[in-house]
């Protein structure tokens, strides 16, 4: 992404050695949007880590923790990951088109991600189905303590939440940029947020599905 | 990249001209950061009332107050407070003094007001973020002051809000139903607002400086923004997950806090697999770097007004800013000290006790460097430099209580004291109140063109400054005899020795409160009425201070100013003056 990453270097104009943190330049070389995002994505990913931190907090405090999930559940999730992992591989495709002013191209693979979170959201909310028709509750379920629903829908919801507002996201960005109203950079931002939901995933399905696979 | 920003200074937005564009929904951090300023004054105004109902009601349990019948029919029957609504009030006295007034007006109001300008900005670097951390927090404040008239009113659970009884509903008493769920939108909205503020003033400070501005050149204001700005970023995110999970527990039927077997007023509660400790942990995580995002900026204010009121360099600079930010640093680890009576191994006790001992070093440096930076030089009683001095005193002597409360041993016995009431409120509470109070002082003539009453002003300094001694130095000693804190009465024989101490504080609370009239009154009378400002009233060397007052739209009329010299450069004779402008060009300042 060089294009979209070449600020301007300070230089001294007045005799001292003030360097790129001397003023007057963006000391990171990268537009405020992206350093904006990034501080967005630290302090969101600290929320993450709260919820995460509360669940072994309480799993390694529960005496039978239960570990349900059997192969279709494990399928699915594993399904949900590659579809998740593809759309970032969309989203490379569409910063990098909008980059080099394929402005078509980059709606296109924008549209190809937002749908890759679609699936995604589709597929778990088939997954929370499947679920609650098993009897799994926030307060309760047919297997040990009721914490396990409670963890199971609070983590999983937050991410879900994340994916949808990153599918409107990124067709704003999509239709933004198809009528030249946003930048390559509005694109890259929107990439970033979305990757490091991606991301959050990457924790969540060992976390929460892994962990608790059905063990012979 | 034809729409790609290469210059620092990046806005196009213009003036507006309608009333709405230009004061209610504004884009001008000037704007949002009086919007601000005049949320945490209505705050503290509703805060300070709060607190003369608890203090009257501590000594005068059977006290007939006019109107509060009629306010709260439930809570205050006749107008007699009832120890349940003892308890709402205190909840919101607290909610209130530190989240909209300790944690808004010191970051966001002075520091969106001063800090674009002051690192030679036109604004801020996200506007419309700005405005919309605004509106959240205001919002918030909303959802939180509409406690005060729901049906069984605010909350009982205090500021920290404790589970089980702010998890479990309103089975547990008066408040902890409706008023309880606004409670935990409000500071979840309050969140998220402070994250937006937060990311919006660390990217400002990093990309807008001006030329010449480098990191080391900025007023110690800046860095004091900065490093809250970097607090809030990190801790807030935490307290949202708490909120987020408290209100699933209290709406969604979850157990994050409740454990199993839990009997409520004779009720057994419906939740298993939870522990009250995880809250206590996710909130302190948040908690303890708050008491730094409250003071930080005061600790900036007053680097900055002491060095100028005393007419020389602030001594230390750099070591100022290391130990603020070491400071900043060791506020993250810090947390488990407010947990040491939750039955916490000995071993982490000792984990927690030792670096909240450490973190005096830093404090007690930079309590040396602002004497030392007092110490010799020619200084100017303004109101605005007594509040600093004040400032100073009270930092010192509430500080002094902290040793006593980072130890474990000790903790254990004061930390259900009045020790800790009287600690937290001298080190957190009127040090920073006294750090706004110097900031207001000093940048009211830039905020609204205007001089306040010095005469009205300095009358206020001195009833507060002893007045909160008063008020507060006696709650140590009561504490170390023993007097709980959080209780409504004291009908206990054992307590009644001490009651003349608590009268005496009373009183002399509700003489400081009334004391704050006159600076109400100095407000707003000043603002329409004070004596024209002149640009640089103080004799100031930072940008702010270049530009008229108060100062245009984009702040500096369409010039980007370039900066040469440190920000505080006193004491140095040229031109006939004293002092040297960030902005002067560069020359051989004649050292006095």
């Amino acid at each position: 992404m060089s294009s979209s990453s070449g600020g301007p270097v300070a230089t001294a104009t007045h005799g001292d050695d003030i360097g790129v943190w001397g003023g007057g330049a963006l000391p990171y070389a990268v537009p405020s949007k992206k350093l904006g995002m990034w501080l967005f994505i630290v302090s969101d990913a600290i929320t993450f880590s709260a919820v995460i931190f509360s669940y072994g907090y309480l799993r390694l405090a529960a005496t039978a923790w239960p570990r349900p999930f059997e192969v279709p559940s494990i399928t699915n999730a594993t399904v949900m990951t590659f579809v998740l992992l593809s759309s970032s591989v969309a989203m490379v495709l569409a910063v990098r088109a909008s980059s080099i002013g394929k402005v078509s191209a980059a709606v296109g693979w924008l549209v190809a991600t937002a749908l890759g979170g679609v699936v995604f959201d589709i597929l778990h909310i088939h997954e929370w189905v499947g679920l609650i028709g098993e009897g799994v509750r926030p307060f309760h379920n047919p297997w040990g303590t009721p914490m396990f629903g409670a963890a199971f829908f609070t983590m999983t919801g937050l991410h879900m939440v994340h994916v949808t507002i990153g599918v409107v996201y990124l067709l704003v960005i999509a239709v933004g940029f198809g009528r030249r109203k946003f930048s390559a950079v509005d694109v890259e931002v929107s990439g970033l947020y979305w990757h490091f939901v991606d991301l959050v995933w990457m924790f969540i399905f060992p976390l929460v599905y892994l962990l608790s696979a059905k063990t012979a | 990249m034809a729409n790609m920003p290469t210059e620092a200074h990046v806005h196009h937005h213009t003036a507006p001209t309608g009333f709405i564009r230009k004061y209610i929904f504004s884009l001008d951090h000037k704007v949002i950061g009086k919007q601000y300023y005049f949320l945490a004054v209505f705050s503290v105004f509703v805060g300070m009332i709060l607190s003369w109902l608890v203090r009257i009601h501590l000594v005068w349990p059977d006290v007939h107050i006019w109107g509060l019948g009629a306010f709260s029919p439930t809570g205050a029957p006749g107008g007699v407070i009832s120890p349940e609504y003892y308890l709402s009030l205190l909840t919101i006295h607290g909610t209130l003094m530190v989240f909209f007034v300790l944690t808004t007006a010191p970051q966001a109001g002075f520091g969106n007001y001063a800090l674009p300008i002051q690192i030679g900005a036109e604004d801020m670097a996200f506007p419309t973020l700005n405005m919309l951390s605004f509106w959240v927090t205001f919002l918030a404040l909303c959802a939180l002051v509409s406690t005060l008239f729901v049906k069984d009113g605010p909350p009982i659970s205090g500021w920290t809000a404790y589970p089980p009884l702010s998890a479990v509903g309103s089975a547990a008493g008066p408040g902890q139903g409706l008023g309880q769920d606004l409670w935990g939108v409000s500071i979840a909205l309050f969140c998220v607002g402070s994250l937006l503020g937060a990311l919006n003033f660390i990217t400002t400070t990093i990309d807008l400086r001006c030329k010449g501005m480098t990191l080391m050149r900025m007023p110690l204001t800046c860095w004091a923004w900065l490093i809250t700005a970097i607090l809030s970023l990190l801790s807030f995110a935490v307290l949202f997950a708490a909120c987020v999970l408290l209100i699933l527990d209290r709406n969604a039927g979850t157990s994050f806090f409740l454990p199993s077997g839990l009997l409520v007023n004779g009720t057994l509660q419906n939740h298993a697999g939870g522990s009250p400790l995880l809250w206590q942990h996710l909130f302190w995580f948040f908690g303890h770097p708050e008491v730094y995002i409250a003071i930080v900026p005061g600790f900036g204010v007053i680097s900055h007004v002491l060095s100028v009121f005393s007419r020389k360099p602030i001594l230390g600079y750099k070591v100022i800013v290391g130990c603020l930010l070491g400071i900043g640093f060791l506020s993250f680890t810090v947390w488990g000290h407010h947990m040491f009576l939750s039955g916490m191994s000995p071993y982490s006790g000792f984990l927690f006790s030792i670096p909240t001992l450490i973190i005096t070093i830093p404090a007690t440096i930079v309590s040396l460097l602002w004497l030392g930076t007092v110490f010799g030089g020619r200084l100017r009683f303004t109101t605005c430099m007594m509040f600093a001095l004040g400032f100073v005193s009270v930092f010192v002597t509430g500080g002094l209580g902290g040793m006593f409360l980072a130890q474990p041993s000790l903790d254990i016995f004061l930390h259900g004291t009045y020790f800790v009431v009287g600690h937290f409120h001298m080190v957190m509470g009127v040090a920073a109140i006294f750090g706004m109070f110097a900031g207001t002082y000093f940048w009211f003539p830039k905020m609204f063109g205007r001089m306040l009453n010095e005469r009205l002003g300095k009358i206020h300094f001195w009833i507060t400054f002893v007045g909160v001694y008063c008020i507060f130095m006696p709650m140590h000693f009561i504490g170390l005899e023993g007097m709980p804190r959080r209780y409504s009465s004291f009908v206990n024989e054992l307590m009644q020795p001490l009651m003349p101490v608590h009268k005496f504080m009373t009183i002399a609370a509700l003489i400081t409160g009334a004391s704050q009239f006159l600076f109400f009154i100095n407000l707003f009378w000043s603002m329409y009425k004070g004596p024209k400002a002149s640009e640089n009233p103080w004799e100031s060397t930072t940008l702010e201070w270049t530009v008229p007052s108060p100062p245009p739209f984009d702040n500096f009329g369409g010039k980007h100013p370039v900066v040469y010299h440190d920000a505080y450069e006193y004491g140095v004779v040229q031109n006939g003056k004293d002092y040297v402008m960030q902005t002067d060009p560069p020359g051989q300042p004649v050292s006095t």
